[in-house]
């Protein structure tokens, strides 16, 4: 069984946010880790690896810096490490990014394809989804248990208020979310050969099937008109009294509102 | 791509066991600005089986026309014939605006069905607005007029950023359950009805229900309540969210809570508000012992009046508070709870 994961460098949120001029974002200014929906995903993807024998790739697009993500998921048991990095793919939006990553998976044989259910800068959670109509396969989003039978995969797929035990034929798409599991940690020996291994690095010229109008930037279909941080309403009154006191601020101020 | 062409504002009518989600109302009340900016039509766009008797709801929240395809196919959510019918309905009514809920359906049926029809999505936006594209006029560059705006919070609410689809069509936005508002309803209003199949042939992408499993629960949905008294951490124990439970009896409210009280195992997920949780605005909300992390208040910052009760003067939840109270929660709030009822008691 062949495994494809794809994984995102993600800014670590509680670090700040930096801009470029344009809007976008300067990545390379801000601390990184991978992103915790896309570790779940390896994580399953590993489980199967340690059950079938699965063999299990890594592949993410972003600045030559997000080869760390592929070393990390190497260190915790992938088998190899594709990059898609090229500066015409900068500044995509979802439609590019999915456009790009399928056409890197095009070059590759794959019966389970997992990514995230969605990034922690983006929170979108359409990339996954995206690329799965561009390869004209099967997606399950909301993935919170996956298990393998012959050629399907069968997946607790979760809603608001349910979750749906869905079947697929592979080759299929899984969406993962967070609560999958716990991702194993690195192990030294999985460190010392993911720095012994080769990590592939393609660029534009290796994307299958792909035209330049649907690339980065330009060829992003969502445009930005603004980015800012977030002004919040300003903070009101605060009191610092006894208790008895406390109880009278809150109850006069309800009153005054119209509350009670 | 003719641009022109493309008219209407289009909502997906999310349903669910045929009851028709509360995000297709809200969708139909910021339908119906947007469309009365654009002096176009309001259409719902039902998908289902079995639904033909939901249209009049629909019309009563604000849709001009119905589009509905009914099939079996559709009965539960699968993503590919849903997102089949939608991309069919899409290419023969061509609509200039798409809005789908983000929800666990819609955030799966949107992506899907962009890629499909080959236009940008936004999703979770909070704000949607027309105006011009960009902005502000940058010499060289045409600036487009009516376009849609949409406005989302990014980076766990640290950033927020407006976004357009200026060269494709349909714009399409998922939006935030519980952030725009419904109209009221507008009692007998009907809507034009119009049918339409576009025939559904099952292949690989067609996934198979082996089961549904819904998630048995007692408590009200915390998006509809009136007044929310939070708990976060500060709370203490499972045990100590009776005074929480006390003083939202008193009036007449619902608890809710944080991350960190899920997490902690205290509290079940679809009592969480905040980023990762559900998105509230209540009239009220009390935030008691709760911190104020960045993820919680995307969550909790639109409601109209928000009290806090927190015993560490510097907590950031003091920071979007109307009303802050630093003091000992387990002193002050059962003692509140008392001075209400009585103040309730005596205003009978």
């Amino acid at each position: 069984m062949k495994i494809v994961v794809c994984i995102k460098q993600v800014p670590d949120t509680k670090g700040g946010v930096k801009f470029n001029p344009d809007g976008t974002l300067d990545r390379g200014a801000m601390l990184t880790i991978m992103n915790p929906d896309d570790k779940a995903g390896l994580e399953a993807a590993l489980k199967l690896k340690d059950q079938f024998g699965a063999e299990v790739t890594v592949v993410t697009m972003g600045l030559p810096k997000a080869e760390e993500v592929l070393r990390e998921a190497m260190a915790m048991g992938a088998d190899k490490g594709i990059l898609v990095t090229d500066r015409v793919l900068g500044g995509a939006d979802t439609w590019a990014t999915s456009t790009t990553i399928a056409g890197a998976l095009r070059n590759l044989e794959y019966d389970l394809i997992i990514t995230g259910r969605q990034a922690i800068d983006g929170d979108t959670a359409q990339v996954g989804p995206q690329i799965s109509e561009h390869l004209n396969i099967p997606v399950i989003s909301y993935a919170q248990n996956i298990k393998v039978e012959g050629d399907s995969v069968i997946v607790e797929r979760q809603f608001e208020d349910r979750y749906h035990v869905v079947k697929a034929k592979m080759p299929c798409l899984i969406t993962a979310l967070s609560e999958l599991n716990e991702p194993r940690y690195m192990t030294p020996g999985g460190i010392f050969d993911a720095y012994s291994k080769e990590i592939t690095v393609w660029g534009r010229a290796d994307l299958k099937d792909v035209d330049d109008s649907n690339l980065g930037l330009k060829g992003s279909p969502t445009k930005i008109a603004k980015a800012s941080d977030k002004v919040r309403k300003g903070a009101g009154e605060k009191v610092n009294l006894d208790p008895d006191e406390s109880v009278s601020y809150i109850v006069g101020k309800l009153k005054e509102k119209h509350v009670i | 791509m003719n641009l022109e062409e493309y008219k209407g504002v289009y909502v997906f009518a999310q349903q669910v066991d045929n009851e028709i989600s509360s995000i297709a109302f809200e969708l139909l009340g910021k339908a119906k600005d947007l469309a009365a900016d654009l002096n176009a039509e309001v259409t719902a766009v039902l998908l289902g089986s079995g639904i033909k008797g939901l249209t009049d709801q629909l019309a009563e929240y604000g849709a001009d026309k119905v589009i509905v395809v009914d099939d079996p196919e559709l009965k539960d959510y699968r993503t590919e014939p849903y997102a089949h019918a939608l991309a069919s309905v899409i290419n023969k009514y061509k609509p200039e605006i798409m809005l789908v809920g983000a929800t666990a359906i819609g955030r799966d049926l949107g992506p899907r069905v962009s890629a499909r029809v080959a236009t940008g999505l936004t999703a979770d936006c909070t704000v949607l607005e027309i105006g011009d594209f960009p902005l502000q006029a940058v010499p060289g560059q045409e600036q487009l007029h009516n376009q849609l705006l949409m406005t989302r919070p990014a980076f766990g609410g640290n950033t927020i950023a407006t976004i357009a689809c200026p060269y494709n069509r349909p714009q399409m936005a998922t939006v935030r359950a519980g952030v725009m508002q419904k109209i009221e309803p507008i009692k007998g209003a009907k809507a034009v009805v119009e049918e339409f199949n576009p025939g559904f042939t099952p292949d690989n992408k067609y996934v198979e229900i082996l089961d549904i499993v819904k998630a048995v629960t007692e408590t009200v949905d915390i998006m509809d309540a009136k007044i929310l008294v939070s708990g976060g951490r500060g709370v203490g124990s499972p045990e100590n969210f009776k005074i929480l439970e006390d003083l939202a009896e008193v009036l007449g409210g619902t608890v809710s809570c944080s991350r960190a009280v899920v997490d902690s195992g205290w509290k079940p997920k679809d009592l969480q508000v905040g980023q990762t949780g559900k998105t509230v605005r209540p009239n009220l909300y009390f935030a008691i012992g709760i911190s104020g992390a960045i993820q919680h208040v995307a969550g909790m910052e639109e409601s109209d009046i928000i009290v806090a009760i927190n015993k560490d003067a510097d907590a950031p939840i003091f920071d979007v508070a109307d009303y802050g109270v630093v003091g000992d929660l387990n002193k002050i709030v059962p003692k509140l709870t008392e001075a209400l009822k009585a103040e309730i008691a005596a205003a009978k």
